[in-house]
């Protein structure tokens, strides 16, 4: 039985509003300085003395952002979530609308910004709120991934 | 390094528009604290008072913010209400992150709004917007009405001012992000003079890093450091609330306007206890995973049968101190029901406690009455200390307005200059003994931050002047330079010369990290020139009675000591503010 890893946001009652997960997706995934361009993104619930939310890519199997992206630059990864191929990402903003949870962001020049479940975010969270937690990876899934790979 | 210079946002409020400029000085004035001083000298004017319009409103930030954890802080730079003189006050919160994500390294605002407005800015956008309906709302409900109007929650920061910055009290705070503040020397009224209630800052931009490893690896270093070693842990655990019992311990804790340094009750409203018993949780500011911010709450009776409401404030040592100790309040939720209030005003905590202290004991003496002070207030009564902080923010009546620019001021007025316990504003809650009271006296921001003069206190039994007066000056310089990368002044410890130099070669300050202890200096005397110039005359400055009264675990202040201190470190004041004779000035 196969298994895959996605990142899980289990304990986000425990948050501090750091960013410090996000300032991490964004320098060792994404290379850049930000709080936007990143996986997960935290916001306050409500103003701060409600707590803080966190808006990471729930891995969707399938995934609505890889059905709408038309030029296979989202495509389903195994477990959930999907594979991202900026060279064939054409910034229509697609994938973005298709998210029920806002988990991709889009910078000013349109290019997605979306979790890709690598989990290089969980040590830098100081109260341990995230968890990389693994899920059986169906075969007919694996089929559909190896179908749709460019 | 995102760039070799300073991009500048300078905002008119008369014309609501703004210019970018590019300001040379990186490897000079370097940000924050130099920055400040170097704006100020560009916009600002030293003979005209602080609520012309033209007088600037200037926020920076560092060449580290955002880069490394902790350079979380963003300082504040005006011409003070409280001494008409230049002063700076700090704040975390998003404040600094947001302005980083924005794209700027200083916020410049000038001018005054026609009508009662809000600023909000970001990488792409620019508005100033009429909000008079705002004006005389408190901070918690003007804080939920700007949260809808203003996009972006989470990645952004919001500045706003309460009743007391309106009404141009001199100790008026700025609040950041409901919880953090530029508490001290009166910015609230700064904005309250421009007619800007809010400023709210999107950080909404994004910048390539430095190519290679070497970055990452050292973020990964430092931030280890910061959350798996103990260096951190008192921020952490306690908070800075576990200072209460241990001043408390050294008889080194102000309480009942000064009149005692030790209580057994104090235990009341300890660190331990708030932990304990009204602990909510902790929080953070953007870029910190330390989350010293604690949150406590207050639960309201305001019907019967048994209907509450409840609301979270955050507490520190300060705040304890000035609203709990100094006017004998030893519950800790009746500390939290006064903070709450003071928040709501858009007051400086520290301020506000220490001069309704003074009031109390003024009223005891009979140098005032309840004329004057409209509530009956006494030492340990939290409910007229409450209605008491309504009307200085509100500034209900002539006493409280002149109350509301100063305890020394009112003094002045009313009598009672020896026990008013001002060290050039009201004092932080740390009654150490001689080296402290010099320092806060004569500090440039009289700030308990300024250096560590209650630290000196404690370690040195000796009393040698230019022992403890060199050790202020230096301690005063390596804390410039932290507040001009911005560091939180609380990792201080972790932040040393050389790790500091690391992560400046490592985002290509090259420069700047070779000649780290000659900027340092330079920024040192480029803020004292400032502040002389704009009217300080340390000579003048005078140390109240009661501070001279006061007895620690070392006994008895000695006056002489204290008067020599005052003296030598007035002084070397004038002699930081002299024309610089090295190259590095810009």
């Amino acid at each position: 039985m196969k298994t895959m890893k996605i990142l899980t946001t289990p304990r986000m009652e425990r948050c501090i509003g750091c960013h410090a997960c996000s300032l991490a997706c964004a320098r060792l995934v994404n290379k850049r300085l930000s709080w936007n361009t990143a996986g997960i993104r935290i916001i306050s619930s409500g103003g701060l003395s409600t707590g803080f939310e966190a808006k990471p890519c729930l891995a969707c199997n399938p995934a609505p952002c890889a059905l709408a992206c038309p030029t296979g630059a989202f495509v389903q990864r195994k477990g959930g979530g999907v594979i991202v191929k900026r060279k064939l990402c054409i910034q229509c903003g697609d994938c973005a609308e298709a998210c029920p949870v806002d988990a991709i962001y889009l910078d000013a020049t349109g290019e997605p910004f979306v979790c890709i479940h690598c989990g290089q975010c969980v040590p830098y969270c100081p109260h341990d709120c995230l968890e990389m937690a693994e899920v059986v990876v169906e075969p007919s899934t694996e089929k559909e991934a190896e179908e749709v790979a460019p | 390094m995102i760039r070799d210079h300073f991009r500048i946002l300078t905002v008119n409020l008369d014309t609501g528009k703004g210019k970018i400029v590019a300001v040379d000085g990186r490897d000079t004035e370097v940000g924050g604290s130099g920055l400040a001083a170097l704006l100020f000298n560009k916009y600002g004017h030293a003979d005209k008072p602080w609520d012309d319009p033209e007088q600037p409103l200037i926020f920076t930030i560092g060449p580290l913010t955002g880069y490394f954890p902790l350079m979380s802080k963003t300082v504040c730079g005006f011409k003070s209400p409280y001494h008409d003189q230049y002063g700076e006050s700090h704040a975390g919160g998003r404040s600094a992150l947001s302005l980083r994500f924005a794209d700027l390294d200083g916020l410049v605002i000038t001018g005054k709004a026609g009508t009662p407005s809000y600023l909000s800015i970001g990488s792409r956008h620019l508005e100033v917007k009429d909000v008079h309906y705002m004006w005389g709302v408190d901070l918690q409900r003007s804080g939920k009405m700007l949260r809808k109007m203003i996009g972006g929650a989470g990645h952004r920061s919001i500045f706003r001012i309460g009743p007391a910055g309106e009404n141009l009290s001199a100790y008026a705070c700025i609040t950041v992000d409901t919880y953090r503040h530029f508490g001290r020397l009166g910015g609230g009224a700064v904005m309250g003079s421009k007619n800007l209630k809010a400023i709210a800052i999107q950080g909404d931009g994004a910048f390539h890093l430095p190519e290679g490893k070497e970055y990452a690896e050292l973020f990964e270093e430092v931030h280890n450091q910061l959350t798996t070693t103990d260096m951190m842990d008192k921020y952490h655990n306690l908070g800075t609330p576990v200072n209460v019992a241990v001043l408390n311990a050294l008889k080194a804790l102000p309480i009942r306007n000064l009149q005692q340094t030790t209580d057994p009750d104090i235990k009341g409203i300890s660190g331990e206890t708030f932990a304990d018993d009204a602990l909510l949780r902790n929080t953070a500011c953007a870029g910190c995973p330390v989350g010293c911010i604690h949150i406590g709450f207050v639960r309201e009776k305001f019907m019967e049968p048994n209907q509450y409401l409840y609301r979270q404030v955050s507490y520190d040592h300060e705040p304890i101190f000035a609203t709990g100790s100094m006017l004998g309040i030893t519950n800790g939720f009746k500390v939290l029901s006064i903070i709450d209030v003071v928040e709501k005003m858009g007051l400086d905590v520290m301020s506000a406690g220490v001069a309704l202290a003074w009031a109390t004991e003024a009223l005891e003496k009979g140098l005032i009455s309840e004329k004057e002070t409209l509530v009956p207030l006494t030492f340990g009564e939290a409910e007229n200390y409450k209605e008491a902080i309504l009307h200085l923010g509100n500034g209900a009546n002539d006493f409280y307005r002149l109350l509301g620019q100063g305890t020394m001021k009112a003094a002045k007025q009313y009598g009672g200059e020896d026990f008013a316990c001002v060290l050039g504003q009201e004092m932080a809650g740390y009654a150490t003994g001689e080296v402290f009271f010099a320092s806060q006296a004569l500090g440039f921001r009289h700030s308990h931050l300024d250096s560590g003069g209650y630290s000196f206190d404690q370690k040195n039994e000796d009393k040698n002047v230019k022992e403890a007066v060199d050790f202020l000056v230096k301690d005063e310089q390596g804390r410039v330079f932290l507040t001009s990368m911005v560091s939180c002044l609380f990792a201080r410890e972790v932040y040393k010369d050389e790790l500091l130099a690391e992560c400046l070669n490592s985002l290509g300050y090259t420069t700047l990290a070779d000649n780290m202890d000659l900027v340092a200096q330079h920024i040192q005397k480029l803020r004292w020139r400032l502040r002389l110039a704009t009217g300080f005359d340390p000579a003048a400055v005078k140390i109240p009675k009661r501070l001279t009264e006061v007895t620690t675990w070392k006994g008895k202040i000695d006056t002489k000591f204290l008067n020599n201190l005052k003296k030598e470190y007035a002084k070397r004041i004038v002699e930081l503010g002299e024309e610089e004779k090295e190259d590095i000035k810009s």
